[in-house]
């Protein structure tokens, strides 16, 4: 686990430690190389690790990380918490905020385990005090000033907008990365009343939230690439049947199983294409847990007035990552569901023609008769293969896509200078990485985009074309946004910047690559 | 009251002359007629094969969805609104074949919902290929040597799996299945009713198979019998196919046990932006 702090706003992980805490030698041997000149190696000093490959200008602090565990009354279990005292004790932090955390944090596990760890963060704090006096620094120096701040991950961001956003029924088959989602979901159900379900597998998590979408509730479902790739048929049926749906796509590595707890960018296209036909789908992407959290909350919004699934897509990345952000701010939300009525109607049509594309729905228990039709239909919904009726309902649905460009979609932001001698394109998760890596030019900007289908075209040309010089960042091969971004715009960006490692792109990357280019 | 009148739509039944499904049809809609099952209290969904059809001639909400996925739609519109009838149209190859884990699944939940599985042994709307339900060694265009596998028996898997209310009935007697379908819609949880029925396309043989080998159970038979049930389910052959109702149990649905929808279906009232700031202090 890497934690970054700052006494500014971090947006990313990095490539290089400073201070590496190691409790075995697998950690010393995957990530010595990190540590950077004049940072700190901690360690248990009777354990016998190898630091024969770390470099001499790092700060070697063997500790008896376990001895004083037990020495204080504790297990040698506890060889951890003395390892954050002594951290707490090289970085100049308070000691007593340690101990308010520990005692949160064994609160189930009673006084005498609380005790326990606090004397072991003590005894680390003193020893690291009394050894490494001169290697004290101030990093972990309280703030005087500061407004309190959440630590999220996207999944829980994300969760958190769909309970804001009225969630009413969420099927979510568990998946890594977004099976934090139900965890999140599920104790709060009772509370908040809506219905989580356990479902069978992806097929009937998407049928049921379709279902119960029918009958008028707010509906969402959350996998990953394996589990949407079930989803799929009834993505397209949504699509057909007018169905909103909320659907939360969290990307991981590769395909089949692949490399299922890393992150990747790689189903950009899956979920622009996936089913057969052509059929309305909003898609978007979070940059980060705020992001998941405001596109979450728009998302139930775009579904409902579209009547239409609404899909977004979060990296691996920011789902199990947590970051530090101000209390969200949604005072401006007002839940929308577009033309909707529970009175009976007469001569009801829910497919009726409309010049914007959307009719007005309705729900079983009204009075109206309704149907969802998963074969193609008249107004009434009756299966109709004709050939006006089949023009006119497809035009229908698809004009929906244009109404939505038109009445909902903002233009991509824009971070950095107006003018710029480089500008990076780039989604998702890299926003971080880029944000903090463009902090050291006053030359590079770089577009964000979160609006993928519909997609913003005009905006987007407009801002490329006034670029001197374009970088594409991504982490799939196939530079997939790049790709779209050609087909939608007609330009072609020619330097891609691609990682498909499974990690995240980190600042160092975006910095050296802008160097590259910038002849530095 | 309903009436036949109120149910009917301006779509003419496509099925085949002498297809089962007429003889479904009709007891489903003679059953509304007597219950009063309407526009305004009623869903109907229906997966995909001559079945699904339905929809569009029965004048009720409905949903068609995919094929074999009738059932976890239909659950998720009882779980958002419980007041409302609940019927499932499905057929053997819709919830035995495609959507065989959704059977499972479906009947150890006990959702207050009715199946009736359209049963005639033969995928008729592709045009004559053997369903999970046909007999071994049948033959058609898929298992032109005969097929090499087991049928099904929906009702013992039914039964193993926990649902709380199985039975069977024929499509050529409308009035026993009439009695049948309302049984099953009374009974508080998961009913299942497995329609004997041939396709006059591809496997009309069945149809004085079955008029010939099947019996209804009697006064003596005890549904409560879980053991007994079981038997009943394996039981096929001659003069041993039997009709009526296997197993009844009785306890809560599914429903009755989500504390969220104790007082009101959860629909009943409109999403609202709902104040999270409690949850925000978790993350502190």
């Amino acid at each position: 686990m890497q934690i970054s702090v700052s006494d500014k706003e971090v947006f990313a992980p990095t490539q290089h430690t400073n201070l590496l805490v190691a409790l075995n030698q697998e950690t010393i041997d995957l990530h010595y190389h990190e540590l950077v000149e004049g940072g700190f190696l901690l360690f248990d000093v009777v354990s016998n690790l190898d630091t024969s490959k770390v470099s001499n200008n790092v700060h070697i602090f063997p500790i008896p990380l376990a001895k004083l565990a037990e020495s204080n009354g504790g297990s040698p279990l506890m060889s951890n918490t003395v390892a954050l005292g002594a951290t707490i004790g090289i970085l100049g932090g308070d000691i007593a905020h340690l101990k308010n955390l520990l005692s949160e944090e064994f609160a189930k596990k009673g006084e005498e385990v609380t005790q326990q760890n606090h004397a072991a963060a003590l005894a680390g704090y003193d020893y690291a005090r009394d050894h490494f006096a001169q290697f004290t620094t101030s990093t972990l120096k309280p703030k005087e000033e500061h407004s309190p701040l959440m630590v999220v991950n996207g999944n829980q961001a994300a969760a958190l907008g769909a309970v804001a956003a009225g969630l009413q029924f969420a099927a979510i088959y568990p998946m890594t990365p977004t099976s934090n989602i139900l965890h999140t979901l599920a104790p709060l159900q009772k509370e908040y009343g809506f219905i989580y379900k356990q479902p069978e597998d992806e097929l009937a998590a998407i049928n049921m939230a379709l279902g119960a979408s029918f009958a008028g509730a707010r509906s969402l479902v959350a996998t990953s690439g394996g589990g949407f790739c079930l989803m799929s048929e009834g993505y397209g049926l949504a699509g057909l049947a007018e169905l909103p749906v909320v659907i939360i796509e969290g990307m991981r590595g590769a395909p089949a199983t692949g490399i299922p707890t890393w992150t990747e960018q790689g189903d950009l296209r899956f979920v622009l294409h996936a089913h057969q036909g052509d059929f309305p789908r909003i898609v978007l992407a979070a940059g980060d847990a705020k992001e998941a959290f405001d596109l979450t909350m728009q998302a139930f919004n775009l579904a409902d007035i579209y009547q239409t699934p609404v899909l977004i897509l979060v990296d691996k990345h920011i789902c199990e990552n947590d970051q530090s952000y101000e209390l969200f701010d949604y005072s401006g939300y007002e839940v929308d569901r577009g033309k909707f009525t529970t009175e009976k109607i007469e001569n009801y049509q829910r497919f009726a023609l409309s010049s914007d594309g959307i009719s007005l729905r309705s729900t079983p228990g009204t009075g109206n008769h309704l149907l969802a039709n998963s074969d193609e239909h008249d107004p009434y919904g009756y299966s109709n293969e004709e050939i006006e009726n089949r023009n006119q309902q497809m035009q229908k649905r698809m004009k929906k896509l244009e109404t939505c460009a038109q009445n909902h979609m903002p233009a991509p932001q824009l971070f950095g200078p107006d003018k710029a001698d480089v500008t990076i394109v780039s989604w998702g998760s890299n926003k971080g990485s880029i944000l903090q890596a463009i902090e050291q030019f006053d030359n590079v900007n770089f577009l964000h985009l979160t609006w993928v289908n519909p997609f913003p075209t005009q905006a987007v040309r407009e801002r490329l074309q006034k670029a001197k010089y374009l970088i594409n960042v991504e982490c799939n091969y196939t530079a997939q946004m790049g790709g779209l971004i050609k087909e939608r715009t007609g330009i072609e960006i020619l330097d891609n910047y691609l990682k498909y490692d499974g990690r995240p792109i980190y600042p160092e990357e975006i910095i050296e690559k802008v160097n590259k280019v910038l002849g530095r | 009251m309903t009436t036949l009148a109120d149910l009917t739509t301006p779509c003419k039944p496509n099925w085949c002359p002498g297809c089962g499904d007429f003889g479904i049809w009709t007891a489903f809609r003679n059953a509304a007629t007597k219950e009063n099952w309407n526009v305004g209290n009623t869903v109907i969904t229906a997966g995909i094969g001559c079945h699904g059809h339905i929809i569009n001639f029965v004048k009720l909400p409905a949903f068609e969805g995919l094929h074999g996925r009738a059932l976890p739609v239909a659950t998720g519109v009882k779980m958002a609104n419980h007041k409302l009838n609940v019927f499932v149209f499905t057929g053997d190859g819709d919830s035995l074949g495609e959507g065989g884990n959704h059977w499972v699944h479906t009947c150890r939940r006990n959702h207050d919902i009715t199946i009736i599985l359209h049963d005639n042994a033969i995928y008729g709307l592709t045009t004559g290929q053997t369903s999970p339900a046909s007999q071994k060694g049948f033959k058609s265009k898929s298992t032109p040597e005969g097929n090499p596998d087991e049928p099904i028996r929906p009702l013992a898997l039914a039964i193993a799996a926990g649902a709380t209310f199985v039975a069977r009935g024929s499509a050529y007697e409308h009035e026993r299945l009439t009695e049948l379908i309302i049984a099953a819609n009374n009974h508080k949880g998961i009913a299942i009713i497995d329609v004997l029925q041939a396709c006059m396309s591809f496997n009309p043989e069945v149809a004085d198979y079955y008029k010939a080998n099947t019996y209804y159970l009697g006064d003596d038979y005890n549904p409560k019998d879980k053991n007994a049930a079981f038997t009943k389910a394996l039981e096929w052959g001659e003069k041993s196919i039997p009709l009526g109702i296997l197993y009844k149990e009785e306890k809560p649905s599914y429903e009755m046990e989500i504390p969220q929808i104790a007082q009101k279906p959860l629909v009943s009232t409109p999403p609202l932006k709902r104040n999270i700031q409690t949850l925000f202090k978790q993350y502190l």
